[in-house]
C-alpha cells in the first residue's frame, strides 16, 4: 500500500547522498570505542563487546522490556558501515559514507507490538528504550528469566575480506576499467555513471526465549548507467550486479558483463518501439522475470497480510492454485545471493521454504507474530530494514523450479505476443491481487519467432489468475544477480528472484492504442 | 540536544574538518522525535517511539569532494570519523566544480515566520494519540459490513536542524508534522479484497482532519472499487484525481533537475523557453506558503529560496538547478530541489469536469509502472472509474495508461479548482484528451 513513510526523510539532510555510505579507507574503524571482532575464534563476550554491552546489562534491559508483562521481548543491536564511491563524467570524484549504530527493542503481547530504538548505547538510554517499548503491555504477568544461549549460524555468504578492510584505492580501478570498456564498446555512448556501493552489517540479537545470534552481512553492488545518442535521439540503459559477497566476486568476466550488458541495454533501444497495447500471450525470459513471482504471489504469501485477512491467498493453503509443473520457493540459503540471510532478524534460522509445490499452495512466509497466530514454526522470514524498525514477514530469494519445456518450444508456441527480457520495478495490491511490473526491454513474438525490440511497457495482471495462466515452464532456471530491493511499509530489504522461461497465456500489456 | 548544543556541535565539527585539512566543509546536525500509533480491527496494534540524531558532513579537500553521515555523535568518535573522512577524500579525482556555494546565494534569506512549528506539540499526550487512532479505526469499521480489515494510524514528529558552512552560512529550522489516516480492505466476493486509504498530513495539530472525515473518505474509496474489472483497450478522455496526479507531475518535474540535464538524461533538455505543456499548465515553486509541508527559507545547499514560476502557461521558464550541477552546466542556480508546488487553478470541480466527458476514464490511483526520463515514454498501471455521458458507470482496474510525457501534457485541457493541500505538491485534478489505455 502506498502509505507515505515519514521515516524516509531521516538522513535526507545529506541529500544527493542518495546512497548514503562509509569509505573503507578508514583503516581504524571510526567506532574505535567498540572493537570489531574477527570472524573466527570470537566468543559471545566479544560480540557483546562490539556494542559496548555485557550479559548483565542485556538481562537488565530484557527485564525492563518485560516489566509490564509482555509475552516476549527481543533486543536487536546493529552496526552498519556503508560506503559508496562513484564515477561520473569519466572521473571518480565522489564518495559517500554512512555509519549506523543502535539498538531496537521490541515487546510483543499477543499480536500487539511495542517498539522503541536508540542510537545512544549507554546503559541508561537502552533501558529507557526498553521501558518505552514495554508500554504496549498491561497485564502484569511476569516472564521467567531464561538462560541465554548462543546459536552459531551457518555461513551462506562466505567472503575473503570484510568490506571495512577494503580501501577506496582498491575500488577505484574497477570503476575506471568498467568506464573504459563502456566507451570502447560503442561510439554512440555519451555518458556513463558507475557506482560501487558496499556494506558490512553486524547484528546481535537476543530474545527473551534465550536465543542469542550474531551475524555479519556483506553486500556489494556495482551499477552501470549509460546514455547513448544517435541522430539527436537519446536512450538510457542500466545493468547491475549485487551479491552478498566480497570484492573477489568481481572477476574480469563479471566486469565485462557489467559493461557489456549495460551498453547492450542502451543501444538496443534505438530500434525499439512501443507495442500495441491489450491482452496477449507473454513469454518471460529466464532470470529477472522472477519479479513476476515476487509481485503476483510473493507479497500475498507474506503471512502478516493473511493474518489481517486482506490477502487473496488467505484461505487457499492446501489448494491447487497453478498447473502441476509449477513449484515456487522462497530460499534464504542460496550461497552469496542478495536475499540470503544466515539468520533472520528475530534470531530464527534461515531456510528454504516451499510456497507452492506441484501446483498446491503449501506455506506462507512467517515472522514470529504470524507464526504464533497460525500456530506453526517460523520460516525465517522475519526481516527489518534496520534497528529503527520492527520486523515483518519478507521475501528472501524467490524462484520457480525448472519445468518440462524448452525455451525454444515456448517461443515457437506463440503466434503473437511479447517476450519480456529486462525489468525495473513492480508493485502489488495484496488484497485484490492486482500487480504490475515494468519491462524496460523486450521483443515482440510473431509466428513463433522473436522480432522487433520493444521498450517501456507496464504489464498488469491479477496474481491468482496469472498463476493459473502459467501454461509452460522452461528447464532453464536462472537467478537475478542484480541489485534488487523490496519496499514494504516504508522498509527496504535486499532480495533476489529467479525464473525459468515461462509462458503466461493472457495478460494486459501497456501499449499504444490504435 | 538543545538548540545551542546542536549549533555548537556543527561549528565544532566544521572546525575539526578544517583542522584535519579540509579547505571547506558543510555540516548539518539534526534531531527528530517520532511517535507512531497503529490501531487495527478494534485493538492497539503497534506503538513506536524514538528519537534520532545524525550529523551530515560534506568535505571539500584539495579540490576533491566526499559526503558522510553518522548517528554516533560522541565527540571522541566523531573527531576521528571526520579526520578519516578527510584523509580518504584525498584518494578521489579532483573536481573543479566542487565548492561551497558562493555566499551571494546565501544572501537575501527571507525573514518570515513560515508557521511550520506547532508549540502545542509538547502538550499532545500518549492517551490522546491512541484515542485518535482508536476513533478512526472504530468509525471506519462502523461504516459498512463489507469491510474486512481497517488499520488506522496516528503519528507525529518534531524535527530540529542546524546547518553550518565554513564560508559563512548558518541556518536553523524547527518543524512539526501531524498525520492521521486509515487503510481499509473490503470484501468483493471471490474477486478479492480491494484496499484503499485516506491519509493526511499537517503542520499543526489543530488542523488534523477529523476522524469522521478520514473514515468516510477511506470507506467511500474502497467501496467504490467493488466490482472492478478491466475494459476494452482504446483511446479515452482521462480525468486524474488530484491525489493521484502526482505520479504524472513528478515524472514531468524530475527531469527538470540539474543532474538529469547535465547527464543528458532529460527529455526536457534544451527546452527552456519552449512550450512543453498546454497553456492550462502553470506550475510555481513557492517556498513561503504558511504551514506548507515543504516551506523553507534556505534549501539544503544553504541557498536562499525564492518564489519561481517554473512553467508559465505551458512555457518552460526554469529548471531546478542546485549549485554543483549549475556550475557543471554553466547555469545560474535556482533551487536544488522543489519546495512547495502550486498551480494556476481552474474554475471547476472534478465532478463538473466529468460532466463534459462522453466516454472517458476517471483515474483515482496508479499501480506501479515507470517512465523513461530520457525519452519521456511512460506506462503506468491504473484503476478508477469508467465515465459515460458525464456519469460514473462502473469501477475499473487492471489497466495501463501509456504514452509520452511531452505529448501527454500537451493533451491537458483543464485543471480543477481543488488543490490537494495535504502535500507539498498542491496539485489540482487534471483532464486530458485522447489518451491510450490498454485493457482487454
Amino acid at each position: 500500500m502506498a502509505r507515505m513513510s515519514r521515516r524516509e526523510f531521516v538522513k535526507a539532510g545529506a541529500k544527493g547522498v542518495a546512497l548514503a555510505t562509509i569509505p573503507a579507507i578508514f583503516k581504524l574503524n571510526p567506532l574505535t570505542a567498540f572493537a570489531t571482532p574477527a570472524k573466527e575464534n570470537a566468543t559471545l563476550s566479544d560480540y557483546y563487546a562490539h556494542f559496548g554491552v555485557d550479559e548483565s546489562l542485556v538481562r537488565q534491559v530484557m527485564a525492563a522490556g518485560l516489566e509490564r508483562g509482555g509475552d516476549y521481548c527481543d533486543i536487536f543491536f546493529e552496526h552498519r558501515i556503508n560506503s559508496y564511491v562513484g564515477l561520473l563524467d569519466n572521473a571518480v570524484d565522489r564518495a559517500y559514507s554512512d555509519v549506523d549504530l543502535g539498538v531496537g527493542i521490541r515487546v510483543i503481547e499477543g499480536d500487539q507490538t511495542g517498539y522503541s530504538f536508540t542510537e545512544d548505547l549507554s546503559p541508561k538510554a537502552i533501558k529507557l528504550a526498553a521501558t518505552t517499548a514495554s508500554n504496549i503491555a498491561h497485564e502484569g504477568k511476569s516472564v521467567a528469566a531464561v538462560a541465554l544461549e548462543f546459536h552459531p549460524s551457518p555461513d551462506y555468504y562466505p567472503l575473503k575480506t570484510l568490506w571495512e578492510d577494503v580501501g577506496i584505492e582498491r575500488k577505484i580501478p574497477y570503476l575506471e576499467k568498467i568506464n573504459e570498456k563502456v566507451f570502447s564498446l560503442d561510439k554512440r555512448l555519451v555518458k556513463s555513471e558507475i557506482g560501487f556501493e558496499d556494506e558490512g552489517w553486524y547484528v546481535l540479537i537476543i530474545t527473551s526465549e534465550g536465543r542469542v545470534v550474531y551475524d555479519y552481512r556483506p553486500m556489494v553492488t556495482i551499477s552501470v548507467n549509460c546514455i547513448a545518442e544517435e541522430k539527436g535521439r537519446r536512450e538510457q540503459g542500466y545493468f547491475s550486479l549485487g551479491p552478498r559477497a566480497g570484492i573477489e566476486y568481481f572477476t574480469p568476466e563479471r566486469i565485462d558483463q557489467l559493461a557489456g550488458q549495460a551498453v547492450r541495454n542502451t543501444i538496443d533501444l534505438f530500434e525499439a518501439v512501443k507495442p500495441e497495447g491489450g491482452e496477449m500471450e507473454i513469454v518471460l525470459a529466464s532470470g529477472n522475470s522472477g519479479i513476476l513471482l515476487h509481485e503476483a504471489i510473493g507479497h500475498g504469501m507474506e503471512a502478516d497480510c493473511n493474518r489481517k485477512g486482506i490477502s487473496i491467498y488467505a484461505d487457499k493453503i492446501g489448494k491447487p492454485i497453478a498447473e502441476s509443473f509449477v513449484s515456487i520457493i522462497d530460499d534464504g540459503t542460496l550461497p552469496n545471493y542478495r536475499g540470503s540471510i544466515n539468520v533472520d532478524d528475530e534470531a530464527n534460522p534461515s531456510q528454504k521454504t516451499y510456497l507452492v509445490e506441484d501446483g498446491i499452495l503449501k506455506s506462507y512466509m512467517h515472522d514470529r507474530i504470524s507464526a504464533g497466530h497460525y500456530k506453526v514454526k517460523p520460516t525465517g522470514n522475519g526481516r527489518r530494514q534496520s534497528f529503527r524498525f520492527a520486523p515483518l514477514p519478507r521475501m528472501r530469494n524467490t524462484y520457480m523450479l525448472p519445468g518440462p519445456h524448452t525455451k525454444e518450444e515456448i517461443i515457437q508456441s506463440v503466434k503473437k505476443g511479447l517476450y519480456a527480457e529486462s525489468f525495473t520495478n513492480g508493485a502489488v495490491y495484496i488484497g485484490a491481487g492486482d500487480f504490475t511490473f515494468y519491462v524496460a526491454t523486450g521483443r515482440m513474438i510473431e509466428n513463433g519467432r522473436l522480432t522487433r525490440p520493444v521498450k517501456d511497457i507496464n504489464i498488469i495482471g491479477n496474481g491468482p489468475e496469472v498463476l493459473r495462466n502459467i501454461v509452460m515452464v522452461g528447464n532453464d532456471l536462472k537467478m537475478y544477480e542484480g541489485g534488487g530491493y523490496c519496499g514494504k511499509d516504508g522498509q527496504h530489504v535486499l532480495i533476489s528472484d529467479g525464473l525459468p522461461t515461462c509462458k503466461v497465456s493472457s495478460i494486459t500489456v501497456g501499449g499504444v492504442a490504435s | 540536544m538543545n538548540k545551542s548544543e546542536r549549533m555548537q556541535l556543527a561549528q565544532w565539527s566544521a572546525g575539526r574538518a578544517r583542522k584535519a585539512g579540509a579547505a571547506d566543509a558543510a555540516i548539518t546536525v539534526a534531531n527528530q522525535r517520532d511517535i507512531d500509533v497503529e490501531h487495527r480491527d478494534g485493538k492497539l496494534d503497534k506503538l513506536q517511539e524514538s528519537t534520532q540524531n545524525y550529523l551530515a558532513l560534506k568535505l571539500y579537500v584539495n579540490g576533491r569532494y566526499s559526503a558522510h553521515t553518522t548517528c554516533d555523535l560522541r565527540k571522541e568518535t566523531l573527531g576521528k570519523f571526520i579526520e578519516d573522512a578527510v584523509t580518504m577524500t584525498g584518494h578521489l579525482t579532483e573536481d573543479p566544480f566542487r565548492a561551497l556555494p558562493n555566499p551571494k546565494y546565501y544572501a537575501g534569506r527571507r525573514e518570515v515566520d513560515l508557521q511550520i512549528n506547532d508549540p502545542f506539540y509538547a502538550d499532545v499526550t500518549s492517551e490522546r494519540r491512541v484515542a485518535i487512532a482508536r476513533e478512526i479505526d472504530e468509525l471506519t469499521r462502523s461504516q459498512s459490513d463489507k469491510i474486512v480489515s481497517a488499520t488506522s494510524y496516528y503519528s507525529d514528529s518534531h524535527a530540529e536542524l542546524a546547518k553550518v558552512h565554513t564560508n559563512g552560512f548558518e541556518g536553523e529550522t524547527e518543524s512539526t508534522t501531524f498525520e492521521a489516516g486509515v487503510e481499509v480492505a473490503a470484501s468483493d466476493g471471490d474477486k478479492g479484497r480491494p484496499q484503499d486509504y485516506e491519509w493526511r498530513s499537517f503542520r499543526f495539530f489543530k488542523d488534523l482532519a477529523t476522524s469522521q472525515v478520514l473514515a468516510r473518505a477511506a470507506v467511500d474509496r474502497v467501496l467504490g472499487r467493488l466490482g472492478q474489472t478491466k475494459i476494452a483497450t482504446g483511446v479515452y478522455d482521462m480525468v486524474v484525481e488530484n491525489r493521484a496526479v502526482s505520479k504524472l507531475l513528478n515524472a514531468l518535474t524530475e527531469p527538470m533537475g540539474g543532474y538529469y540535464l547535465q547527464q543528458k538524461s532529460s527529455f526536457l533538455d534544451g527546452k527552456l523557453g519552449e512550450k512543453v505543456a498546454s497553456e492550462r499548465l502553470t506550475l510555481i515553486d513557492d517556498p513561503f506558503i504558511p504551514a506548507g509541508l515543504n516551506s523553507k527559507t534556505f534549501d539544503f545547499e544553504g541557498m536562499a529560496t525564492r518564489r519561481r514560476v517554473m512553467i508559465d502557461k505551458g512555457i518552460l521558464k526554469a529548471f531546478y538547478i542546485g549549485d554543483y550541477y549549475g556550475k557543471k552546466l554553466g547555469m545560474e542556480p535556482t533551487t536544488s530541489s522543489s519546495t512547495n508546488t502550486v498551480f494556476e487553478y481552474g474554475a471547476r470541480s472534478p465532478e463538473e469536469m466529468l460532466g463534459d466527458i462522453k466516454k472517458g476514464i476517471l483515474v483515482t490511483g496508479f499501480l506501479g509502472g515507470n517512465y523513461n526520463s530520457t525519452t519521456g515514454d511512460f506506462s503506468f498501471g491504473v484503476f478508477g472509474k469508467l465515465v459515460e455521458d458525464g456519469r460514473i458507470v462502473k469501477a475499473i482496474n487492471e489497466m495501463n495508461v501509456s504514452g509520452n510525457l511531452a505529448e501527454l501534457f500537451n493533451q491537458l485541457v483543464e485543471v480543477g479548482n481543488d488543490p490537494y493541500v495535504y502535500s507539498a505538491l498542491r496539485r489540482p485534478s487534471m483532464r486530458f484528451e485522447g489518451i491510450s489505455f490498454s485493457g482487454i
